[in-house]
């Protein structure tokens, strides 16, 4: 912190909360702020983009067929050796993998928030043995059973989400059973009790809501998690299906046609690892903003 | 210590086992079996095949001969590499898949470690802001993105090393770079904040009052407490190498285990995708174990319970 900052805390002590403080302290994070103009502006380029491309993302150009990228004959990212436009499908690609990472992230969200929730509210026997389950689910690769799911379930979006979410969760329930423990104990949760107000209900009113913001951290911070599990099974041929594609699928693509059509490669590649980054310098920002510790 | 010891090994017990019959049962309860994806066979056929793998056999009774055989060492033989066991499958991929595995945790280990106290000592500093920056580049970028784009670099357009194989030892510094990268970039990033937190604490200060040169601070001091989050990090990070290594053996062609796990999952070869996800298991327990077996010899706070 800077002495200027430092003094300004000294000169107007009256009371600012925990989120205006933390608020102000990302906003004064440049790489933060970058970061989320450009997963908004991703955002739109991968959902508005398509609409103004000459070809569909299954169309096959076969007179330009592994074409580099070329204003001439309008693919600009190039195409693929199939002469699918490159640019089109990049964009899909984004569709997918963004879609994934919010709805896979959701899928850990609700299974996490609901698991550390009980365990750190109950306590007691309750919570030494779901917290027990979480350790020993913590020791398996997962990353294997996810793999052994896609291929003999087949490859299906639903399966996706979920079987990602589901082993995303054990972070996010442990993050929220810690907030918990200490949230039990606030008066407004004493009060409820005292109103006869019944457990679940008390989670569901009291807990959750004041676990929010400590949530949207850790949310953001999984994302990139998510995108980046798809990616690797869509990579391994295990992801979404064709003619349908995603950053991961598109990034094996190019890896297969490596010498004879890089543009393949680096063209998802950047879109790919842009976002990542981008996300994680945003949960980042985040994380130390609400750090009460301060580097 | 030895008390603390056993009881944490057996508490690996449980997880070991939950490994086996979770991977046991989704394996069988997927549809298609080991002998579906070939040509039609007779049934006579097929039902002597069956018989002579003990498919035939009620589920939990083949669950129980598997563990029996898991207790003698024993994987089974392989349903698709025929004339082997899946013991010998996995000896011959286990060596090469451990030079690429243990050196890239080395390699994380010397150069994370190494920016991470550098970057902290410069806090704030231009160094210090490209540090991070960099690394968070390597956690941004996944290994199978740096790999081809890897190979796109030294070995296509500059030629310097090879692309893949199994060679001398120049054919495994790209895939264990790829393999390292994002190890480095998080042991950087976890060293850099525990070592930031560690220099500002009193047992320093009065150390640097002594009038003691930097790098005794650091290495005699400060080193030490600041590398146990590294040690806690140290079971995900194996974890991270191996899964990561299914994909970097198949970019690089190098003939370690990861592909037998996915040519085994790909032609339901139960018994090879068993062997390899109870083999990688077994290694991740133990290495989480010993993991935890060194923090409580390094923390003094930890209690031997």
């Amino acid at each position: 912190m800077s002495v200027k900052a430092a003094n300004a805390g000294i000169v107007a002590p009256q009371g600012r909360s925990l989120w205006a403080d933390a608020w102000g302290k990302l906003k004064r994070n440049r790489a933060a702020v970058a970061g989320v103009w450009i997963i908004g502006a991703m955002a739109v380029f991968v959902i508005v983009g398509p609409w103004f491309s000459r070809w569909a993302y299954d169309f096959t150009d076969f007179a330009n067929s592994s074409a580099g990228p070329a204003l001439a004959t309008g693919h600009i990212f190039g195409t693929d050796s199939l002469g699918r436009d490159l640019f089109v499908r990049t964009l899909y690609g984004g569709r997918i993998s963004l879609l994934i990472g919010i709805v896979a992230t959701a899928v850990s969200l609700v299974i996490g928030v609901a698991y550390g929730a009980v365990a750190g509210y109950f306590g007691g026997r309750v919570d030494s043995v779901m917290m027990r389950i979480v350790d020993i689910l913590y020791a398996l690769p997962f990353m294997f059973f996810v793999i052994l799911l896609m291929v003999f379930f087949g490859r299906n979006i639903l399966l996706i989400f979920v079987a990602i979410g589901a082993i995303n969760w054990l972070d996010m329930a442990r993050i929220v059973r810690g907030q918990t423990l200490s949230l039990k104990r606030r008066e407004f949760v004493e009060a409820a009790e005292a109103q006869g107000v019944r457990p679940f209900a008390i989670i569901r009113r009291h807990i959750v809501p004041n676990l929010l913001g400590v949530v949207a951290v850790y949310v953001t911070l999984t994302i990139p998690q998510v995108i980046l599990v798809e990616s690797f099974l869509s990579f391994l041929g295990l992801g979404v299906q064709e003619p349908m594609t995603s950053w991961g699928a598109l990034v094996h693509d190019g890896a297969v046609e490596l010498e004879s059509a890089p543009w393949m490669l680096i063209f998802p590649a950047v879109f790919l690892a842009l976002t990542l980054f981008c996300f994680n310098f945003l949960g980042d920002g985040m994380r130390d903003a609400l750090d009460p510790k301060d580097r | 210590m030895l008390r603390y010891s056993l009881g944490r090994l057996l508490g690996a017990i449980p997880t070991l086992l939950l490994l086996i019959a979770f991977s046991f049962f989704m394996i069988r309860a997927a549809p298609g079996g080991p002998f579906s994806s070939e040509r039609q066979l007779l049934p006579e056929i097929e039902a002597n095949l069956n018989a002579a793998y003990h498919l035939d056999e009620p589920l939990y009774q083949q669950f129980g001969r598997y563990l029996w055989g898991l207790a003698h060492f024993d994987f089974g033989p392989s349903f698709q590499y025929r004339d082997y066991t899946v013991t010998e499958l996995i000896m011959t991929g286990f060596p090469v898949s451990l030079r690429l595995g243990g050196g890239a945790i080395l390699v994380a280990l010397l150069f994370g470690i190494g920016a991470g106290c550098f970057a902290a000592l410069k806090q704030n500093s231009v160094a210090d802001h490209a540090v991070m920056a960099v690394s968070m580049t390597g956690i941004s970028i996944p290994n199978f993105v740096m790999a081809p784009l890897l190979i796109l670099i030294f070995a296509i357009y500059l030629g310097w090393l090879p692309a893949g194989g199994l060679g001398d030892f120049r054919s495994m510094i790209l895939p264990i770079i790829a393999l390292a990268l994002p190890q480095i970039a998080y042991l950087a990033r976890l060293t850099r904040g525990s070592m930031i937190e560690v220099l500002r604490s009193n047992f320093i200060r009065t150390a640097k009052a002594q009038g003691l040169p930097t790098w005794q601070i650091v290495l005699r001091h400060a080193l030490k407490p600041a590398l146990l989050p590294v040690v806690s990090y140290l079971g995900p990070a194996t974890a991270a190498v191996i899964t990561g290594s299914v994909v970097i053996e198949q970019i690089f062609s190098v003939p370690g285990i990861g592909r037998f796990f996915v040519t085994g999952a790909l032609n339901r070869d139960y018994t090879l995708v068993m062997g390899v996800v109870v083999f990688y298991g077994v290694l991740i327990i133990a290495f989480n174990f010993l993991v935890d077996i060194a923090y409580a010899w390094l923390d003094p706070k930890v209690k031997y319970r």
